[in-house]
């Protein structure tokens, strides 16, 4: 179980950034990345006024930049993609440190990274300065259908509970000899997870009795 | 108030885990229901909201029976606080979740939040409406998710196993704040010290039927009974050398 206040990703402040209305900044999040993503890749001087714009913000949140930065390793795998690209796309080649690789490949692979991050610097920063909580009640301001905001409500309560679940599952396999970077623990490994997944479809269920004791009818209050 | 008669029920694969049950609970006892594991009390206490419907036999709450026409309204009467709180509390912060019965019953605003706050304050947990419930100490949420129950004023509390995995300082909390309220209560345990210190009357079931309905001191005191329905005393512990209980 998580100790302190607030989620993982919450950083707690009073700066205008934390106090603007969540469906706010929920709008002005998704305004931001429509626009990122629609402007063409070859605008290079308009990703940096993008940056900007992300940078002032966080500065003006308070938050660490250093705590927003760590928080971006997630982007690691598109990183790893983007950096792939220039080898394996075809098109006119062009040196760069003595290495041939495809230009549409390179400008694919910037646009790739510069979008990609500045959507992840985007969404960290709503994430650091809005309670999970908070969020959801800006999606439901935002006419989001309720359906979706109350699932996304219980994903947020019930990760941790879950990834718990999963953590003491592995402690006891530890404990029992197994080594979960062998790749001879693999078919155990997907055994578990089979078994999280039954775990926490049953849980599912019992909450659903226990919303049904109090009166549950479909919609949350 | 609490009326069940010859209460029969089998699960859909055929298991029968209760076999005519009697039990009449009256305004403002406390009874512990003892009994093994898979003796039936989860079945039975299942049958007391409506989630599960007799196969046979009734069930009713102050004269209300038991049936789909009316179950908005035997549900607040009868509260359920189920065994593992991280079922029973699943919104954002402890407020929203204590709201959450009693905003299905129709209650608004101002009203609303009154009656989420005095439901906190009577387990001691109003200082923490506003922080979500996967931080709170397990004590702590036991202690919220009784209070959830009790935000929709019911008559009678059903408790399941409300003393496990607690720690001595939260499970005697726990019995001071359930012996503060004035609420008819019926708790499931196998804490059999627990059941002798907060119910004056103990039912057991063993095998789908109830085989004793007595003075709980009468029930732990009576050995043979006991071991026939794998029923055991803590190690060292002995009714029969306490004076007095606790009011």
């Amino acid at each position: 179980m998580g100790a302190g206040h607030g989620h993982r990703l919450y950083f707690g402040g009073h700066s205008a950034v934390h106090r603007l209305p969540a469906h706010l900044k929920v709008l002005a999040l998704v305004g931001f990345m429509l626009t990122v993503v629609a402007t063409p890749r070859d605008w290079y001087p308009v990703f940096g006024g993008y940056l900007l714009v992300v940078v002032s913000v966080i500065l003006l949140s308070r938050v660490p930049l250093l705590y927003v930065v760590r928080r971006m390793v997630i982007e690691v795998p598109f990183v790893v993609f983007a950096l792939l690209v220039p080898f394996i796309a075809t098109g006119p080649r062009t040196d760069v440190l003595g290495l041939a690789v495809s230009e549409p490949g390179l400008l694919a692979a910037w646009g790739l990274l510069a979008k990609g991050t500045l959507g992840v610097m985007a969404s960290l920063t709503l994430a650091a300065t809005t309670e999970p909580t908070d969020v959801l009640v800006g999606l439901r301001r935002l006419h989001l259908p309720d359906l979706v905001v109350q699932i996304m409500g219980f994903m947020i309560r019930y990760l941790d509970v879950v990834t718990s679940d999963l953590g003491r599952m592995m402690v006891s396999m530890r404990s029992r000899g197994m080594n979960p970077r062998s790749p001879r623990s693999w078919p155990t490994l997907a055994r578990t997870l089979g078994a999280l997944f039954i775990r926490s479809y049953e849980r599912g269920e019992r909450v659903h009795l226990a919303m049904l004791s109090r009166g549950y009818t479909g919609r949350l209050p | 108030m609490l009326d069940v008669q010859g209460l029969a029920y089998a699960y859909p694969d055929g298991h029968q885990a209760l076999f005519g049950v009697d039990l009449h609970v009256h305004r403002g006892e406390r009874v512990a229901l003892l009994g093994p594991n898979g003796a039936g009390k989860t079945t039975l206490v299942l049958h007391l909201n409506g989630i599960l419907t007799a196969g046979a036999g009734s069930v009713s709450v102050s004269g209300l029976p038991v049936e789909k026409t009316h179950l908005a309204e035997i549900r607040r009467r009868v509260g359920i606080v189920f065994q593992d709180p991280d079922d029973q509390l699943f919104m954002g912060t402890v407020r929203q979740d204590v709201a959450f019965g009693p905003a299905n019953l129709g209650l608004k605003g101002a009203a609303l939040e009154a009656r989420v706050m005095t439901a906190l304050e009577m387990v001691g947990m109003a200082d923490f409406a506003d922080r979500p419930p996967h931080h709170l100490s397990f004590g702590q949420r036991r202690r919220v998710a009784v209070a959830t129950v009790l935000a929709m004023e019911p008559e009678i509390l059903v408790l399941d196993e409300p003393s496990s995995n607690l720690d001595p300082a939260s499970r005697r909390e726990l019995a001071d704040i359930l012996r503060s309220l004035d609420v008819t209560v019926l708790m499931v345990t196998h804490d059999l010290p627990y059941a002798l210190e907060l119910c004056p009357r103990a039912v057991v079931l063993s095998d789908g039927h109830v085989v004793a309905d007595d003075t709980t001191y009468d029930v732990l005191t009576d050995a043979a009974l006991m071991r026939a329905h794998r029923l055991e005393l803590p190690f060292g512990f002995d009714p029969r050398s306490i004076d007095s209980l606790p009011g």
